[in-house]
């Protein structure tokens, strides 16, 4: 085995990282990842002279070390697919010969992941997505998107249906991209890069932007203090309350329970009106900053905040026994878009998403940054993989993450830097790799600095990259009908696929 | 059905009974105040990240503004971020905050088209299309018709198809993938019809400005109706701002004012 074990936000020089034969860089690849307990965390390519150099990223979810190696190719040369060997790499795969023009020999699926604007060849076009196509008397196709019905973030979906039956549902991205990770190289300031992380995801914005203030700090060599250590924390426990409670309500909402969205709606409200009273934003954009604190917690704060749980707790025990009693409620949860173990471990599902279906993969345990080695987390798990799972999984995990928010504001840390000392001067030549578990999962920033500290590559990779081909796979052989509960109850990202 | 009631019963009353001056919690960054203390404009315009702070006289535009209050911190005196959400207008100019001017922002009746006021007066659906939006302004627009804001009393509501709608409502730069499919729903509304946009990228671009990945060509083509500034807007910055729109302008039937 020839890679550089990397630590989460620690950098590396770049130079460190071995190049492989490509043959070589395969195989050793796949034998990582033939461990359960490894699974790819980013794998992409950037330009290298007029060679592509690609990097593969694979975590141990159990040795807090990431595994890099690297390989030096020509994108003129057909290559063999890392997917014939393991299906998670497929995006991966899809997505360097979208962007570089190399063509696998042997990978089954070979479509365009977003077109970017500077995909290899600018001729294929959004509109011209090559489908999948069958035929059959019985048979037919329903198209939904890009634009839905809903106030949502637009997508194509193309059911294949048997009558109501979905025989396979293809999902075709794209329409978000704007340019994001060019952009990251080519704003010459942090505070620019920092609104332009609260930006890859309006709904996880705690998570992107602690994502890249982790990297960020650590390029620079920075250690950040306990004051923003319990921000970032905070903010992305609450932000995860938050969304995860207003995800019960949209699943009451497809399943036309109207008592019960309209209180897990409301439940949400007092929660980010409280990232408003902490940084002036109710979805906390302007609260996570590298190098200093703009907004420590103060005791007020943390009063207002427990107050606010208070009355949080016994209502949404209040609804959620209501909602685990209700015929009509179970009847279109359980057994609903079931998505097995087997199948979450071979796409490389990430997140609450692979929690649900009983694999124990969370950053907060593998990989711990922030407060999180203090806390000692210990992921929630489900077995089910159906939505029901799903919607238990997120009111497990509201309760977990206001416990952890409790905690973690008894000691209120005095030392709060403002900025005076930080200077944001990235180190040169380095690598880095910065994973931080959202309310989704796994977010993965991976940077590469240049000479003089430039930086020189971006990478960004959402949960949702992975997570979109579980709902694919969910909704097979359900009803038609059942497509929208499905949807919501993974709730991904086009934005932070699309970048 | 007893447990139903009680669940009801506890959560109280929830709406906010008066939209139109309710207070927000905490430390909103809404309309900013330049005051008229010394200080240096270049320093000032150069620590913007959407570079929303323009010289001669210093002024922040609040359609390029991520607010992101970074120039409120290093000159506090300077600027100040207020708790006004009322920032709303029919004229992008008016979204210009000069050095010195602390004064509400409002629509310009002038500019509104009678139509709007005829027709939507007391009813208005619209079709939301996010258009390389981050899901922040979405989430705030469906915010805007939860139990808290209702923005349905007021007859406003958003819809499934543009076919039964009034107007759209663009959020996010306008990717270049989007443009076609936000042209399509554009021409699929029936008339007449007006144009929100909705949050910072929508109206100039925002943090994505200069990005070769947009494509922002449909909005040359048409007049805008509202600029609703925020990142996101604020569901009661967007409600205010719709309910100016459709009830501004006075205008008369049958001889009769309304």
């Amino acid at each position: 085995m020839n890679y550089t074990a990397v630590r989460n936000n620690v950098p590396v020089p770049i130079e460190s990282i071995p190049i492989l034969e490509y043959e070589t860089f395969l195989e050793q690849n796949i034998i990582l990842a033939g461990k359960p307990d490894n699974h790819c965390v980013n794998y992409y390519g950037h330009r290298a002279g007029n060679k592509i150099r690609l990097i593969c990223c694979m975590a141990s979810d159990m040795e807090m070390m990431i595994y890099v190696s690297s390989s030096l190719i020509n994108s003129s040369k057909p290559l063999p697919s890392f997917t014939r060997h393991r299906h998670s790499f497929e995006k991966f795969e899809r997505e360097i010969a979208e962007n570089f023009g190399i063509s696998y020999i042997d990978h089954p699926w070979l479509k365009p992941v977003r077109y970017a604007f500077d995909r290899h060849d600018r001729k294929q076009e959004i509109s011209g997505y090559p489908f999948f196509r069958f035929h059959g008397d019985e048979t037919h196709e329903v198209g939904v998107g890009p634009i839905h019905a809903g106030i949502i973030e637009p997508g194509h979906f193309r059911f294949m249906c048997n009558g109501e039956q979905i025989l396979h549902l293809e999902i075709q991205l794209g329409y978000q991209h704007r340019g994001i990770e060019r952009l990251f190289i080519e704003k010459d300031n942090l505070l620019s890069r920092t609104v332009l992380a609260e930006s890859i995801a309006g709904d996880t914005v705690a998570g992107h932007t602690a994502a890249f203030v982790n990297l960020w700090e650590g390029l620079c060599g920075y250690q950040s203090d306990e004051g923003s250590k319990l921000t970032r924390t905070l903010g992305l426990e609450l932000e995860r309350v938050a969304v995860h409670t207003g995800d019960m309500s949209a699943l009451c909402t497809d399943i036309a329970w109207q008592l019960g969205s309209s209180v897990y709606g409301r439940l949400r409200t007092p929660v980010i009106n409280f990232f408003q009273s902490w940084c002036g934003n109710r979805l906390a954009k302007g609260l996570i900053r590298a190098g200093k604190n703009n907004y420590p917690l103060t005791g007020e704060l943390k009063e207002e905040l427990l107050k606010i749980f208070e009355e949080f707790l016994p209502a949404f025990h209040q609804v959620n026994k209501e909602a685990s009693r209700l015929p009509s409620v179970l009847s279109r949860f359980e057994r609903t878009g079931i998505l097995t173990g087997h199948q979450a471990a071979d796409i490389g599902a990430v997140g609450m998403t692979a929690r649900m279906c009983g694999i124990r993969r969370d950053i907060r345990l593998s990989h711990p940054h922030d407060l999180y080695p203090v806390l000692g987390h210990q992921p929630v798990l489900k077995h089910h993989g159906d939505v029901y799972s799903r919607f238990q999984i997120r009111r497990e995990e509201i309760k977990q993450s206001i416990g952890y928010i409790k905690k973690i504001m008894e000691n209120i840390p005095e030392v709060n830097h403002d900025g005076r000392n930080w200077k944001s001067e990235p180190m040169a030549g380095q690598f880095s790799v910065s994973l931080v578990e959202g309310w989704r999962g796994e977010i993965c920033h991976c940077a590469i600095t240049g000479e003089n500290g430039r930086l020189v590559h971006y990478k960004i990779k959402d949960p949702s990259f992975h997570n979109w081909l579980a709902l694919a796979l969910a909704v097979r052989n359900n009803e038609i009908s059942d497509f929208p509960v499905c949807n919501k109850s993974f709730n991904l990202s086009h934005c932070g696929h699309d970048l | 059905m007893i447990n139903s009631l009680k669940i009801l019963f506890r959560q109280g009353r929830q709406y906010i009974p008066d939209i139109k001056n309710a207070a927000v919690p905490g430390i909103f960054r809404g309309r900013p105040v330049i005051s008229s203390i010394s200080a240096d404009e270049k320093e000032i315009a150069a620590c913007c990240p959407t570079g929303a702070i323009a010289t001669h006289p210093l002024s922040i535009d609040m359609g390029k503004c991520s607010f992101c209050g970074e120039c409120a911190r290093i000159f506090p005196g300077k600027i100040t971020f207020t708790r006004d959400y009322k920032i709303a207008s029919n004229r992008r100019d008016r979204l210009v905050i000069k050095e010195g001017i602390d004064e509400a922002v409002r629509l310009d009746p002038e500019e509104i088209r009678m139509e709007i006021s005829r027709s939507f007066r007391g009813s208005l659906k619209l079709r939301q299309v996010s258009a390389g939006g981050d899901n922040s302004n979405e989430l705030e627009l469906n915010a805007c018709g939860n139990v808290n804001f209702d923005m349905g009393r007021f007859g406003i509501e958003f819809v499934a198809s543009p076919r039964h709608a009034d107007g759209i409502v663009i959020t996010g730069p306008i990717s270049e993938n989007m443009e076609e499919p936000l042209q399509i729903c554009y021409d699929a509304i029936p008339d007449p019809k007006i144009i929100i946009l909705a949050g910072v990228d929508a109206i100039s671009g925002g943090i994505f400005t200069g990005s070769p990945a947009i494509k922002r060509d449909f909005l040359d083509k048409y007049k805008i109706d509202l600029y609703i500034p925020g990142n996101p807007v604020h569901p009661l910055t967007f409600i205010n701002g719709v309910l100016e729109l459709v009830t501004l302008r006075k205008f008369k039937t049958f001889g009769v004012l309304r």
